[in-house]
């Protein structure tokens, strides 16, 4: 049952991120050199931030799913990978616009979180081509969850590569995430990474229970359609591969 | 309060916040066509 | 017993390839290619410097792709995995197999195409910068190799397996190519300028490492039934 908690948990994410969002627009200081624009960074960071924990918790799924054969860890491991892809979009969208708003253009190679989500991403884009082009849902598991600890292992390494290779990282506020952020600026930074993880949980338990509901369907219609012989016990219906290609 | 979103630059944070309100409905749009039809599934199911 | 397997495994793998030659002349053949394309689609008849390393290490990269789709080919078309697989050996050991027939034939691939890069485009003397060339290379191929027969086991049972292997397989090297270009770019220019290889080696190092291991611990999962 993934429903359970959920009604306080969206509560709670609402609440999060309403909070954040005032922070953001009137609390917040104006940073000094970007001024008004520097407020992207509250939505970009968190997102880029939370997509990669979502892909490394993934990863760390996949190993439970490994370990106990079971299809529940399968499903879990395969949303959150794919609610971090959308949430690498996000990241790799507003970092974009992040970028044209502050240097002019829509790309800039030297900005190591937007070159390393660009490459997270084309690696993950492959996730569900691999998926589905396994046929037999027990071995559809196995191959994807080896593949999910394989790139979960990636992020972070990747991640390090590029940073090495940026040689010189433009004096901003990203570099700075470390503690030296105004204090204003940190609460900000720090609830909107909180509302942002809320989201990414509340939708991840949504997606659960909207797909372990449909299962269960599944399986009351071929109980139904097998005759209602509640006497007998069922033959277990054959499972079904998890999400629609 | 200051007025701070006065400021020149202002749209391309009112993109980048878009961004992130259109694609939390899109996802809402697609979990909401997947509880459609579930629905139409118990629906067929208890006309049974 | 698991290391006796995988040198079976991995002497029946270089034999077919001595008999057949499908991998290593076509790797070759193609970088060759590739170089002859670069010469003329960026209209140079000499490089140095970040774009000599740079074709060097893409051209490199691409013809590993070729040996990736190619290192199950002999079991899944006589079904020969599953007689692999009956056998009561460690599924390691056909990983260890796998990437040690993909470093060789890597090897025997660079022992033509850096000569003929030296020849067909690059400017500089290549001679100067081998011993450092030498270790990133060998660094760059275990890390190719050890991701390679990953990518290819996982990829080998699937229906997409053609598309599958270069869109796995090149994001995945994406830090080797970081790291052995940038390594590169310093002892290829006209004036040899300082370099930090240690630092890139050291990279190297590490991404070998944690992939070898990942691979040598989850492989085991793609093999079964």
């Amino acid at each position: 049952m993934y429903g359970k908690g959920l009604r306080a948990l969206s509560i709670a994410t609402a609440v999060v991120l309403t909070g954040a969002t005032a922070l953001i627009f009137f609390y917040a200081p104006l940073e000094a050199d970007q001024g008004i624009i520097q407020k992207i960074f509250y939505v970009h960071v968190p997102l880029a931030i939370v997509a990669l924990f979502g892909f490394v918790g993934g990863g760390i799924l996949a190993i439970k799913q490994l370990r106990t054969r079971s299809r529940e860890w399968d499903m879990r491991s395969y949303v959150a990978i794919h609610l971090s892809l959308v949430f690498a979009v996000g990241a790799l969208i507003t970092g974009s616009i992040w970028a044209k708003a502050s240097w002019g253009h829509w790309w800039v190679w030297d900005e190591p979180v937007l070159v390393s989500f660009l490459i997270v991403f084309l690696l993950y884009c492959c996730y569900q081509p691999l998926r589905f082009s396994i046929e037999d849902p027990e071995k559809q598991a196995r191959y994807a969850s080896v593949f999910a600890i394989a790139a979960g292992a990636f992020v972070p390494i990747n991640f390090m590569a590029v940073r090495l290779a940026t040689a010189h990282i433009h004096p901003r506020v990203l570099s700075k995430t470390g503690g030296s952020l105004p204090g204003e600026m940190r609460l900000t930074f720090l609830v909107s990474l909180l509302g942002v993880g809320l989201l990414f949980l509340t939708l991840w338990k949504v997606e659960l229970t909207a797909k372990n509901a449909s299962m269960k369907l599944k399986k009351l219609r071929q109980r139904l359609e097998a005759g209602e012989a509640p006497a007998t016990p069922l033959p277990e219906p054959a499972p079904e591969p998890v999400g629609t290609p | 309060m200051t007025f701070v979103l006065a400021v020149a630059g202002d749209k391309y944070v009112y993109a980048a916040y878009g961004v992130f309100l259109a694609i939390v409905l899109l996802y809402l749009a697609i979990m909401a066509s997947k509880l459609a039809r579930i629905e139409r599934e118990v629906q067929e199911l208890g006309d049974k | 017993m698991t290391f006796a397997a995988a040198r079976a495994i991995l002497r029946k793998d270089l034999a077919i390839e001595l008999r057949t030659r499908q991998s290593v002349p076509a790797m070759a053949l193609f970088s060759v290619t590739v170089f002859v394309l670069f010469h003329f689609g960026l209209d140079r008849n000499e490089i140095d410097g970040s774009l000599a390393s740079g074709v060097l290490w893409v051209t490199l990269l691409l013809a590993t792709v070729l040996a990736v789709s190619r290192l199950f080919a002999a079991e899944r078309e006589d079904g020969a995995l599953d007689g692999v697989l009956l056998a009561p050996i460690d599924r390691t050991a056909v990983y260890l197999a796998k990437a040690s027939a993909l470093f060789l034939y890597l090897v025997l691939l660079e022992l033509i195409a850096l000569p003929a890069f030296a020849i067909l485009l690059l400017g500089p003397d290549l001679t100067q910068a081998l011993p450092e060339l030498l270790a990133i290379v060998a660094l760059a191929d275990i890390g190719l190799a050890g991701v390679g027969a990953l990518v290819a086991g996982l990829a080998a049972e699937t229906r997409l397996r053609e598309v599958l292997v270069p869109l796995l397989l090149l994001p995945l090297l994406v830090p080797v190519l970081i790291a052995s270009a940038k390594a590169t770019k310093p002892l290829l220019m006209l004036n040899p300028a300082a370099t930090d290889l240690g630092k890139w080696l050291g990279f190297m190092a590490l991404y070998d490492m944690v992939f070898v291991l990942l691979a040598v611990a989850v492989f085991d999962f793609l093999l079964e039934d």
